[in-house]
């Protein structure tokens, strides 16, 4: 993927200062945005913080660098890697060793005071003895040749000759004493150590360091969103507002009824000595364009659906007047819960929940979605509305209603419909799309956020605007 | 800044002092009720410096948060003044003399350095957004008619986001960036104990622990710290010594506040305490 930020800065002289941007590099290459400014700041930052503490050091970049928390956990994940690989790296580079010295006293090591003091370490959060007691637990174990050179297998190999499980402890057979619980987090901490060591001891065998990979696409996946590309649709959603809401603004000419504006007529008669001589009236403002986007959320849709649902929760985001509606046999107005719900999961499923499109067969009734959707809510469609429909047309061989969605397409400005399946299947089986399609001001096929974005290009390309 | 009644973290703490040395505006964001608007009003505390204030809400423009000419006084200056020259009055009805301070501005034009805490700026429009952005890279205002005002003293900026919507790059870009989560159990026992001293510890441990539990739930508000406080207060009010099931049912209403909260909370969390020992007085 070619970076927007340009080529890649030479590495420069090593240093700290080229480590650094190579962690920025690599950051954007997750695509965290980080611009010169960040950079410039994290150096700023960096002077006042003594670097020689780690946690100082990675606060400080992260409160720089990472400007939400998806780019808090990227920038997480990555600290990690990529500080341990540029250590790695300067040791092979200068040959440092750590030689025979780690494994000293291995030998003496009891294996159960071993596992007694790990356990101790794990209980206790200790951070630093649980490194040492990781680096110990390998030597010990790792003498014995049978590192099986994948480390995620030794890992686990490891944790288990050690008796070492989450959770409360079984009671020891001999009936002492009863070992503390163990907390799943902690010993996830020890894995990390144990897996880090592992890795360490790895490259300084091989004095090679295995090439970096892009995060795992699991490792990303943001907690909040089912779909990998909802930031880009959020993306298409923010510049398709931007056109909406140019759109179709010059064409408005002077009306009736402006009001008079008292304060800037009172200061523009300052210069005629107090003698209101020029009236000023207040500035038309442009409306905000209102959006009404209907959703169909039916079984024949359900992979588009969260596509749809991420598209309606980008827009909500961007557009103070949009009401939304969800549909399947039945419409229902799910406004409300967009505007007191942020989080993408709890959203999907309020709507499954509450929508109250529940309905006995589950086959979309586009027919009966129109007339419904007229007689509710026809009077607040006007010239200045737009309609976005998100939806297959697929009719399950129910009556379209054709005429219905005319008069729905007459009374608002503009008309758009979505569909979610590639052209070539328009109008085969039950599709009515041609029905329909004559009466929007623009029928797309949409189904990756590519689709989206163009879907914008066209509308703010000049479509011929209804009013 | 335990001093003045705050406790913060080790991320919190350091941003704080990055933003007073870089002089760089903090976005603080986080859940609603983990202290970001508390920690503005405690950096003002530490540093004594005075804590200007804005308020964001839909609809804010520039002549409540910047400036605005105060038309009436520039009237009856023209008035007073009727033998001047017309270019005397018109040099001088455009004078900070008659300039109505706003927030914004009333910060920048301090003579003392001061703490401006933009509060809930999500709540604001992207455009007034865009109108803070020379404030808060130059920490300067330009008025058409008097040209720049720019900052004598550097003030430390605090913004305040509750996430309820995506703030834009341009002002990300500007400032450092700080997520609060709610805290660690033992530094809101801390907390908690700061503020209600007279609190045992074993019961603010209890309480805290309780309030834990009750924020893993899938609740449409979960208690904020503010309200842990609230609480502790009221069971040292009530006299209890532990939390059973009736106490716990009897001041519940301080930490949820929500109907259907209040009936989940009572299944979850409740059942799992004990029952009273003896009936509560």
């Amino acid at each position: 993927m070619p970076s927007p930020y340009g080529p890649k800065a030479e590495a420069g002289p090593p240093g700290l200062a080229a480590k650094l941007l190579g962690f920025c590099e690599e950051l954007r290459g997750e695509g965290v945005a980080v611009g010169t400014s960040e950079i410039l700041d994290a150096f700023a930052a960096l002077e006042e913080v003594p670097w020689t503490s780690r946690e100082d050091f990675r606060e400080a970049l992260a409160t720089t660098i990472a400007k939400s928390q998806e780019d808090r956990r990227l920038f997480e994940l990555l600290f990690d890697r990529w500080f341990f690989r540029a250590a790695e790296s300067e040791a092979i580079a200068r040959g440092v060793e750590e030689g025979e010295q780690r494994h000293e006293g291995a030998e003496r090591l009891d294996l159960d005071e071993l596992q007694e003091q790990i356990r101790q370490a794990i209980v206790d959060g200790n951070d630093g003895e649980m490194r040492d007691l990781a680096r110990l637990a390998i030597s010990a174990f790792g003498r014995q040749g049978e590192g099986s050179g994948v480390v995620g297998v030794d890992v686990q190999r490891i944790r288990r000759t050690l008796g070492l499980s989450a959770g409360t402890q079984p009671q020891a057979e001999d009936g002492a004493a009863e070992l503390p619980p163990i907390d799943r987090a902690q010993l996830n901490a020890f894995e990390r150590h144990l897996r880090r060591e592992l890795e360490r001891d790895l490259i300084e065998r091989t004095s090679t360091l295995p090439p970096s990979r892009p995060l795992a696409e699991l490792d990303r996946a943001l907690p909040t969103s089912p779909t990998q590309d909802l930031a880009a649709v959020h993306r298409a959603v923010s510049q398709m507002k931007r056109r909406l809401a140019t759109l179709g603004n010059e064409q408005r000419g002077r009306r009736r009824g402006a009001t008079v504006d008292v304060r800037r007529t009172m200061r523009t008669s300052l210069e005629t000595g107090g003698v209101p001589m020029h009236i000023r009236y207040r500035p038309k403002r442009p409306r905000r364009p209102e959006i009404y986007v209907l959703c169909d959320v039916s079984t024949s849709v359900t992979s588009a659906s969260v596509f749809f649902l991420s598209v309606l929760h980008a827009l909500h985001d961007s557009f103070r007047k949009l009401r939304s509606f969800v549909f399947i046999e039945r419409i229902s107005e799910v406004t409300d819960v967009f505007e007191h719900e942020r989080d993408f999961r709890a959203i999907a499923q309020r709507i499954s929940s509450e929508g109250g499109v529940a309905d006995v067969s589950g086959y979309t009734d586009y027919g009966r979605v129109w007339l419904e959707f007229l007689g509710t809510i026809s009077d607040d469609l006007d010239p200045r509305s737009t309609v976005i429909v998100l939806g297959d047309a697929r009719t399950n061989g129910r009556e379209p209603h054709a005429e219905v969605f005319a008069q729905v397409s007459e009374r608002a400005g503009r008309l758009f419909w979505l569909n979610p399946e590639p052209k070539l299947y328009w109008n085969y089986g039950d599709s009515v799309m041609a029905a329909y399609e004559r009466y929007c001001d623009g029928a797309f096929e949409c189904w990756t956020t590519r689709h989206l974005e163009n879907f914008v290009n066209i509308v703010a390309g000049g479509v011929p605007v209804a009013d | 800044m335990a001093g003045v009644g705050y406790l913060a973290d080790e991320p919190a703490a350091l941003v704080s002092f990055l933003a007073q040395r870089l002089g760089k505006p903090v976005l603080v964001e986080g859940p609603a009720g983990v202290g970001k608007t508390e920690l503005a009003k405690a950096l003002s505390r530490a540093t004594g410096r005075e804590l200007v204030r804005l308020q964001c809400y839909e609809g804010l423009d520039e002549a409540k948060a910047l400036y605005e000419w105060n038309y009436r006084k520039q009237l009856l200056r023209i008035q007073a003044g009727g033998e001047d020259g017309w270019s005397d009055v018109h040099d001088d009805i455009f004078a900070k003399e008659f300039l109505l301070e706003r927030p914004l501005m009333q910060a920048i034009a301090s003579p003392e350095p001061v703490v401006l805490l933009i509060d809930e700026i999500d709540k604001t429009d992207q455009e007034f957004e865009a109108m803070l952005l020379e404030l808060l890279s130059d920490f300067q205002i330009t008025i058409p008619e008097l040209g720049q005002v720019s900052a004598t003293t550097m003030p430390i900026v605090i913004l305040t986001s509750n996430n309820s919507r995506e703030l834009t790059e341009a002002l990300k870009r500007r400032c450092l960036y700080l997520w609060l989560e709610y805290p660690e159990l033992e530094r809101e026992m801390e907390i908690v104990r700061l503020h209600a001293p007279e609190l045992s510890e074993a019961l603010a441990r209890r309480m805290v622990e309780v309030v834990r539990m009750v924020r893993d739930l899938d609740l449409k508000k979960p208690p904020s710290i503010a309200e842990s406080i609230d609480w502790a207060r009221t069971l040292l009010l009530m006299g209890a010594e532990d939390i059973d099931r009736e106490t716990f049912n009897q001041s519940m209403s301080i930490i949820v506040k929500h109907r259907t909260d209040i009936d989940l909370v009572a299944e979850r969390v409740g059942v799992k305490l004990a029952e009273p020992v003896r009936p509560q007085g």
